[in-house]
């Protein structure tokens, strides 16, 4: 009887813990692609010969700035990590070396949770450089020439800052995992050592 | 004896991470300069930009914890608490770092896409301040993830080493 409870709250937490995994899969995976993909150009008139303006066209990209590129980078190893994990949650099975399996899980996450939380600020700060400039530095805003270029870049921080959130519960679930050794979380249910 | 030296070992690290965020505060609190050029003259400091106030408070809260920390009673029930506080704390020292390097660059290489000018020839004393301040707060950062692993297994014992 008590081990029929335990399998069933090993269950439901393992369940919510693959849900949040999922979450946090396509969170880091939506921002590394609107970033990745974040391009507009756009054509200015710099001066003027006699009556005709002269145009030039210029192009905002991510990888102009190598916070974004960082941003993108770290992105994609954390949705790379989360892919991992779900994969590993639902084909593991039953595998050898339960108690080193949980320490690598716990600590991946929190390596990936520093990660993720490292691009989402840098790209954070940056982009706060480019929407107000800077009048101490003498740097323009780029935000009002290039507003579409803008407001995609803020919709990959929000979806990134999402995933940090989700990684740091992800995370403290894992360590948390550690402290029982015998719950593994597979859907195919490995017999739990009775202590 | 094994149970003294992993203490003294976290001690050591924490008192390190503690001196390196200390530092890290202390360098870029103190970068000032004035530059002049012809009439005009401007004085760069930390609080200029963004992610540099950032860094400091990050950095200032990392050491107040780092001190209460190094207080804290071996058979306390509160190491619980130190694995979560120490992972949001490795959290908050790495997006400090990483955003106060990404603008530091920035000022130190400019922005030829965005015509952003480097401003570290005219500063130079403020951004070797600035790079100094940084390399303490990386250094802090390694010592905190060591740190993490340490108290993980303070508190849990993840190979199953101990009988209990």
């Amino acid at each position: 009887m008590a081990k029929l409870a335990l399998a069933a709250t090993s269950g439901k937490s393992c369940k919510v813990l693959l849900g949040l995994r999922l979450l946090a899969f396509s969170a880091t995976l939506s921002a590394a692609i609107v970033m990745g993909l974040n391009k507009e150009t756009e054509t200015f008139v710099v001066g003027k010969v006699g009556n005709t303006p002269i145009k030039a066209t210029f192009t905002a990209k991510f990888d102009h700035t190598p916070a974004f590129v960082f941003f993108v980078v770290a992105n994609a190893m954390v949705s790379f990590h989360n892919f991992l994990m779900i994969a590993l949650q639902i084909f593991g099975g039953k595998m050898e070396f339960t108690g080193f399996r949980l320490l690598s899980v716990a600590i991946l996450d929190m390596l990936n949770v520093t990660l993720v939380s490292a691009a989402a600020n840098a790209a954070a700060f940056m982009a706060e450089v480019g929407k107000n400039g800077n009048k101490h530095a003498r740097w323009d805003k780029i935000c009002d020439r290039f507003a579409t270029y803008c407001d995609h870049g803020a919709g990959a921080l929000i979806a990134a800052f999402a995933g940090v959130i989700l990684m740091l519960i992800i995370s403290a679930a894992s360590i948390s995992r550690l402290v029982q050794p015998n719950k593994s979380c597979s859907t195919t249910a490995s017999p739990s050592v009775v202590p | 004896m094994v149970k003294l030296t992993q203490r003294l070992g976290g001690l050591v690290l924490r008192f390190a991470a503690f001196c390196a965020a200390l530092g890290a505060v202390i360098a870029m609190i103190t970068s000032r300069e004035r530059s002049s050029f012809f009439v005009i003259s401007l004085v760069a400091k930390y609080s200029d930009l963004a992610a540099f106030k950032y860094f400091v408070i990050a950095n200032a809260i990392v050491t107040v914890y780092s001190f209460l920390v190094l207080f804290l009673p071996k058979e306390s029930l509160l190491w619980k608490f130190v694995v979560v506080l120490d992972l949001m704390v490795t959290m908050l020292l790495t997006s400090s770092l990483s955003a106060a390097v990404a603008v530091a660059q920035v000022g130190k290489r400019g922005n030829a896409n965005a015509g952003w000018l480097p401003i570290c020839g005219q500063v130079p004393r403020f951004c070797d301040q600035i790079t100094g301040a940084l390399i303490a707060g990386l250094v802090a950062l390694v010592l905190y993830v060591f740190l993490l692993i340490f108290s993980i297994h303070h508190v849990v014992d993840p190979f199953l080493l101990r009988k209990s």
